[in-house]
């Protein structure tokens, strides 16, 4: 490269948060989300009925997050199939998915082209089933409605996984002692911590959707078609029996919440609540788990947390007071928050990326005096972020590395968290569930703190 | 599952050449649905083209994800503005898709261009602009005249085609609103235009000073480091050089047939293509000899200068296996060939959007038996390196998966990447990135590089002193401990 071309600095400029339009966008499209949620299901394959670029950009923005393998069918809308509807392609789709990948289950996302055309996929696939019903290994097909113009990427993931459980759930025998627990948008790092929480606590239950091994597994010794894991369709169809139903969400809307179907046909208990990130959060979790269990929190947690209050203790003072922005997707925003005010950082600026009614009350249930002063906002892009970070010029930033910029031009250390993280190589192996979770986090958050203060004194310290 | 088991699709049969027989191929169709193609969309091709450009603004007019999945993910570097980094969006929600979104569009281009004073905008039209019959010409016309910059609306629409579709669509916004325009007075006749380089990691800035001690110079980069003023005075060259074929070779034959300007075909990968790529050029100015000479002095100072490490590399590479698959089929012509300088078989050759005539030549270019592909996908390309046991696999972001997950090394060849593959020092780019996975100690700890048959060792080029066979264990030079 030629250096010399290169301004000391190339930056893109400093976006202006015109009314408008959207600039650098804080949230990616409905069916990003549903093809994430549809990995998380034993032999699934996401198919997106539209054109093919949808699947390609979804593919290539989600392997760069994961490093895994990602393989999304399209339907090929081609200018033909908008004008005719584009049944034929989503049966010959199906068909050819069935046949290379012998799948389980195909998740079928709309794309915002097919909702707009007014294909009806309930339809095609009833059409679908009655023309190749005999076929061998006919899979489970599960339709949602994930319209690009209507929620975002998180949206479209708690949509998918609703639409599935009101497809495969049925009642049979009532399990008071089963639980269904649905994690949301996590690391797959998370989710086998979740799965190690659980069963200490000897709990029986069905995670969903369960990427921890689709995600984040090992190197192959032979081809597969689909990597294993994943929740398995048997697990599914038993959550019509479970007795509760614990959801890592207060902001989505309820409709989208898969445990409004559960409750409304089963009577199932419902738990809801934001994420366990930090101390109080995961007490809260435990005090949950305990209560279903009917056991009291296992001895490796309480270790877990004493040693995590203890490093809260001895490092209290370089979080003391520090400023910090966060932002990202409603959920995530909130869980941060609350973990981000009990280690003594004060929020200035909580931006959520989606429009979301519920996400300022549910941050004022989660967060204990949330500062008046701090701004908080839905529905924003990262011009607008920009904007309320440039006035409120925290010492910290928390989220994505879509972030990257921001953080270089304004001097912000920025600890990577959440989706995406495309500048890293450790996204899925993220942890910030659990005491485990907010010990590392924790200590990332200090030592990038103590980088910045070491960097910045005038003297070397090798000792502070 | 092994290579026999896995089965390619009855309706992509055709795309395949097994390197078996008689060569034939068909390509040039729509992806196959559900056969989980590699390819994107016409709106991909469209942004792929235009995005480079600097100091224009580019309005995605449709819902946030097309927008969002194109914001600031390739290595197109800029000299001077960088407005091209940023993502602008109409983010059309429910309400501007039933009522249309014209008014939200003028009003976001209204916005923008006041705020940025850009020295153009794209408007691309998205699957939803197109299918709810946005009039996004008019808009950019009015505009336009609101304004007093161009705006220049995109047929991008991802449902009218593949790539290539937008590769076209793209050509005709710069062909029908820029080029033509400026004042072309002050162009000199040794003058080029270089088409189809996107400057990923400062590419044409390398190619650029090549062009320039042969006493050429540049007029437009089409689209690498683009500027708007340079597109509009692009028709005052003498000749236009295309590279990346299949996105520009349109523009370039419009401005032929509406100026007389002529063109070529060119590749910067490779010591073969780079140094043909000057010639070329220095051939259509042979009145001026000199042009000639000079060329030949930067090309043999160039090559001297990068061949001793080169052959440091080939040392180790010689005999190794590649499979190759990207967008375009005349990239994969000079990546065949610059694995044959560092000492690699091509053995699986593809690309999305090749031409007959692309893979009739690929086929006479690469080694004997070598599988030929089009549009292929992650199932096929498993089976075809299983197929032929390839040690390393030349690709984007999508192919790399599939790659480490069987334990194979990766090379990025796509627009995402940050490192030179271009020119002369790109050839040692692209031969230290090759050897650096190829060589990895990381594959002994993979599974399926653990079951496969040992390679014949060759002997060791220099045994470290104190070796022992334990030490081998931890080391690369696989020399086997002084017992070999």
């Amino acid at each position: 490269m030629k250096a010399e071309f290169l301004k000391k600095t190339s930056m893109p400029p400093k976006p202006s948060s015109c009314s408008t339009p959207t600039t650098n966008a804080c949230k990616l499209c409905t069916p990003l989300g549903a093809c994430l949620a549809f990995r998380g299901f034993d032999g699934c394959v996401p198919f997106l009925h539209g054109s093919q670029g949808c699947a390609t950009y979804i593919r290539r923005y989600l392997i760069s997050h994961f490093r895994e393998p990602m393989d999304i069918a399209s339907s090929s809308f081609s200018e033909e199939t908008v004008v005719f509807g584009g049944k034929n392609n989503l049966h010959e789709g199906l068909f050819n998915v069935i046949r290379q990948y012998q799948p389980k289950m195909i998740g079928i996302a709309t794309t915002c082209l097919a909702e707009t055309i007014g294909d009806d996929l309930h339809l095609f696939l009833h059409e679908f089933k009655k023309e190749y019903g005999a076929l061998e290994g006919m899979p489970e097909l599960i339709p949602v409605s994930t319209p690009a113009y209507n929620g975002t990427h998180a949206e479209g993931f708690w949509w998918a996984v609703r639409s599935i459980v009101e497809a495969t759930a049925v009642r049979s025998t009532p399990d008071m002692d089963l639980t269904g627990i649905i994690p949301g948008m996590v690391s797959p790092a998370d989710l086998r911590h979740l799965h190690e929480i659980l069963k200490a606590f000897h709990v029986r239950y069905t995670m969903l959707p369960d990427y921890s091994d689709t995600l984040d597994g090992g190197s192959w010794d032979d081809y597969m078609r689909l990597p294993p894991g994943g929740t398995p369709l048997s697990s599914l169809k038993r959550l019509g029996d479970a007795g509760s139903l614990i959801s890592f969400t207060t902001c989505m809307p309820i409709p989208a919440r898969p445990g409004a179907v559960l409750s409304k046909k089963f009577g199932t208990e419902l738990h809801d609540m934001p994420l366990p990130i930090g101390v109080e959060a995961t007490d809260r979790f435990m005090k949950l788990l305990s209560d279903i269990a009917g056991l009291s929190v296992p001895m490796q947690f309480k270790r877990e947390r004493a040693r995590l209050v203890d490093a809260y203790v001895d490092a209290h003072k370089i979080t003391a007071g520090k400023k910090v922005a966060i932002f990202g997707d409603a959920d995530f925003v909130v869980s941060m928050t609350a973990f981000a005010r009990e280690i003594g950082l004060i929020p200035v600026v909580c931006a959520a990326g989606g429009r979301s009614p519920r996400f300022e009350s549910a941050l004022q249930d989660a967060v204990e005096n949330l500062p008046e002063a701090c701004v908080v906002r839905d529905g924003v892009d990262f011009s607008e972020i920009e904007a309320d970070v440039t006035a409120q010029s925290p010492d910290l930033l928390i989220g994505s590395s879509k972030a990257y910029v921001m953080s270089r031009r304004l001097n912000i250390p920025l600890v990577r968290a959440g989706f995406p993280v495309h500048d890293r190589v450790d996204g899925p192996r993220m942890l910030s569930v659990g005491y485990r979770g907010a010990q590392v986090l924790f200590d990332r958050i200090c030592n990038i703190l103590m980088d910045q203060r070491q960097d910045e004194s005038p003297v070397s310290f090798s000792y502070m | 599952m092994s290579a026999e088991e896995i089965k390619i699709l009855e309706k992509r049969q055709a795309q395949v050449h097994d390197g078996k027989g008689a060569f034939e191929m068909a390509c040039d169709k729509a992806s196959v649905a559900g056969s989980v193609s590699q390819r994107a969309c016409s709106f991909c091709g469209s942004r792929v083209v235009l995005y480079p450009i600097a100091d224009a603004i580019h309005i995605v007019h449709g819902p946030i994800g097309c927008a969002a999945y194109t914001w600031d993910i390739r290595g197109a570097l800029s000299s001077g503005p960088n407005l091209h980094r940023l993502s602008f969006s109409t983010d059309m929600q429910e309400k501007d898709v039933v009522y249309g979104g014209e008014k939200k569009l003028a009003q976001a281009i209204r916005e923008l261009v006041r705020e940025y004073s850009p020295a153009a905008a794209f408007i691309y039209a998205t699957c939803i602009a197109g299918v709810i019959g946005d009039d996004v010409k008019a808009v950019c016309k009015n505009a336009e005249a609101e304004l007093g910059i161009p705006i220049i609306p995109v047929d991008s629409e991802g449902f009218k085609g593949s790539k290539k579709a937008g590769y076209h669509a793209a050509c005709d916004s710069l062909m029908n609103h820029l080029v033509g325009t400026g004042d072309i007075s002050d162009v000199p006749k040794l003058s080029i235009n270089i088409l189809g380089d996107f400057n990923l990691a400062g590419e044409i800035w390398m190619i650029e000073e090549y062009y320039k001690k042969m006493g050429i110079e540049v007029v437009a980069r089409i689209t690498g480091d683009g500027r708007v003023e340079d597109i509009r005075k692009m028709h005052g060259a003498s000749l236009n050089i295309v590279q990346c074929s299949g996105s520009v070779t349109r523009l370039a034959e419009a401005i032929k047939k509406k100026y007389g300007i002529p063109y070529i075909r060119a590749s910067y990968f490779g010591i073969e293509d780079m140094s043909k790529a000057l010639y070329d050029v220095a051939e259509h100015f042979k009145e001026d000899p000199s042009v000639m000479a000079r060329a030949r002095d930067v090309v043999a100072s160039e090559v001297k200068r990068i061949m001793p490490e080169l052959m440091s590399f080939k040392k180790d590479l010689e005999g190794k296996r590649a499979a190759i698959y990207t967008g375009g089929a005349f990239k994969v012509f000079s990546l065949v060939r610059s694995l044959r300088t560092i000492g690699m078989k091509s053995v699986v050759a593809g690309s999305q959007t090749g031409t007959t005539e692309d893979y009739k030549q690929l086929h006479e270019l690469c080694d004997e038996g070598a599988i030929l592909v089009d549009d292929t996908n992650p199932v096929e390309l498993a089976k075809f390196i299983l197929e032929k046991d390839v040690d390393l696999f030349i690709g984007g972001v999508k192919e790399r998966p599939i790659a480490f997950k069987l334990g194979v090394a990766f090379c990025d060849h796509n627009h995402e990447r940050k490192i030179a593959l271009a020119g002369f020092d790109g050839l040692v780019n692209f031969a230290r990135e090759v050897h650096a996975s190829v060589m990895s100690p990381v594959w002994k700890f993979v599974p399926r590089r653990m079951n496969r048959s040992p390679e014949k060792k060759t002997a060791p080029r220099s045994m470290p002193i104190g070796c022992t066979p334990a030490m081998c264990m931890t080391c690369d030079s696989k020399c086997g401990g002084g017992e070999s």
